[in-house]
């Protein structure tokens, strides 16, 4: 109680215009994921279709193809986190960047080298300030991916998958991002993208619906050639689009939760300023009784 | 069997075109191809070019296409690629300029030969639906 009430005042507006900006944060986050989530579904069709190409050729055609096969003895492994650019989404970042670490630990434990790849500011931030080397980082595109980075990134990926020799040839390529269960969970997820493992999310063709027998031009291999590469980098962009999702929904949680305290603190200060001009009249009130008191008792005593 | 083939035209962000068709041709590295009721089964990778629908109620829907794929199973076509276009999304006075660009690079890389075939897909998109 030791401050006047004009510094709780003062407080108290501190408090109500940050409440006010942490508030249209809120509101953004919330209408932005709305679209984020339409993002999501617009590119499922493509996804789906590619899925159901790549099967087919799975199932009719001896796929031994580079992207496919695993490695003997793999001993260098790639690891692409992809973080947010902005703050301000609660553990969002740290999230995800724990999962990596933990992904991490128990590659080395197998005896592995990991390169990083990393998307986004935050992550990119993380590594600078700890010192540790980071072979590529992409940002700038955390809430709103287009399919042309996460082309980049795949290519970028792809390209050292398949290299042999040089500097920064990989054997297996991991993935790290933050999957987009609802609107109140999201979780952190490690997933192995290459070699890619037999196509998952394929639902079984019911006994009678068989897969048809597929004509291929020119080639199976040439399809496949040309299928795999695009199958790899849907895979990233679904990853990219899961982890807008995630960054958007997390975001404005954590906006609610801080506009939430700003109002708590609000009334603790609106309280603690009203204790504070009470006092202060019942000071003066005893001032001034005690003050005519003195002159009535002085008077009484001159008569 | 169905009446018509159904036709879904998809790029990686979004489907471009998708409903009930009469005819799909494409330009897949092997050539044109073109695809009717009752086609057999095929996989097929596709140049840079036009992709042309002629739909079920007598019109035409025409796409230029960067690559992709062509699917054909059981009265269903799946044309996937990265980036499809219609014609009144095409800037056709971008694609002149980026058409001259990449005639100027020809023969420098492979890559210039991609530019100058996109470029004129899009061009021939547009002349072609107009």
């Amino acid at each position: 109680m030791a401050l006047s009430v004009r510094e709780y005042r003062a407080r108290i507006k501190s408090t109500e215009s940050m409440k006010k900006i942490t508030r249209a944060m809120e509101l953004i986050a919330a209408s932005r994921i709305i679209k984020a989530q339409q993002r999501a579904q617009s590119a499922a069709p493509y996804a789906r279709e590619l899925t159901r190409a790549v099967s087919a050729v799975a199932t009719y055609s001896n796929v031994d193809h580079p992207l496919t096969r695993e490695p003997e003895n793999p001993q260098r492994v790639a690891m692409l986190i992809v973080t947010s650019d902005r703050g301000l989404a609660g553990a969002y970042s740290s999230s995800v960047l724990k999962e990596a670490e933990r992904l991490a630990e128990k590659l080395r434990g197998e005896g592995k080298h990991i390169d990083t790849y990393l998307c986004g500011r935050k992550g990119e931030a993380y590594f600078r300030f700890r010192g540790r080397p980071v072979v590529r980082a992409w940002t700038g595109f955390s809430d709103q991916p287009s399919y042309e980075a996460a082309l980049e990134v795949g290519t970028t990926l792809i390209d050292a998958f398949l290299d042999e020799e040089g500097e920064h040839a990989v054997d297996e390529v991991h993935v790290v991002y933050t999957r987009f269960r609802s609107m109140l969970l999201q979780e952190p997820t490690a997933v192995r993208l290459l070699p890619l493992e037999v196509v998952e999310g394929e639902e079984r063709p019911a006994s009678d619906e068989v897969l048809p027998l597929y004509e291929f031009e020119p080639s199976a291999e040439a399809v496949l050639d040309n299928l795999l590469p695009q199958y790899v980098q849907s895979r990233i962009f679904f990853a990219f689009l899961q982890a807008a999702a995630s960054e958007l929904a997390a975001r404005q949680k954590a906006m609610k939760s801080a506009t939430d305290n700003a109002d708590e603190l609000i009334k603790k200060y609106t309280r603690i300023a009203n204790q504070a001009r009470q006092a202060g009249i019942t000071q003066e009130i005893s001032e001034i009784v005690g003050g005519v008191n003195a002159l009535a008792d002085a008077q009484a005593g001159s008569e | 069997m169905a009446e018509h083939l159904h036709v879904e035209l998809v790029a990686a962000d979004r489907t471009v075109w998708s409903g009930e068709a009469e005819m799909v041709i494409a330009r897949t590295t092997e050539g044109d191809v073109g695809v009717l009721r009752g086609h057999a089964p095929l996989l097929s990778v596709l140049t840079d070019a036009v992709v042309e629908i002629s739909t079920a109620d007598d019109g035409v829907v025409v796409a230029a296409v960067d690559g992709g794929f062509l699917s054909v199973a059981n009265d269903r076509v799946s044309v996937l690629s990265q980036r499809a276009l219609l014609p009144e999304e095409i800037d056709v006075d971008q694609a002149r300029v980026e058409l001259e660009e990449a005639r100027g690079l020809i023969g420098a890389s492979d890559e210039a030969e991609r530019r100058l075939r996109r470029a004129e897909a899009r061009i021939r998109a547009v002349e072609r639906a107009s």
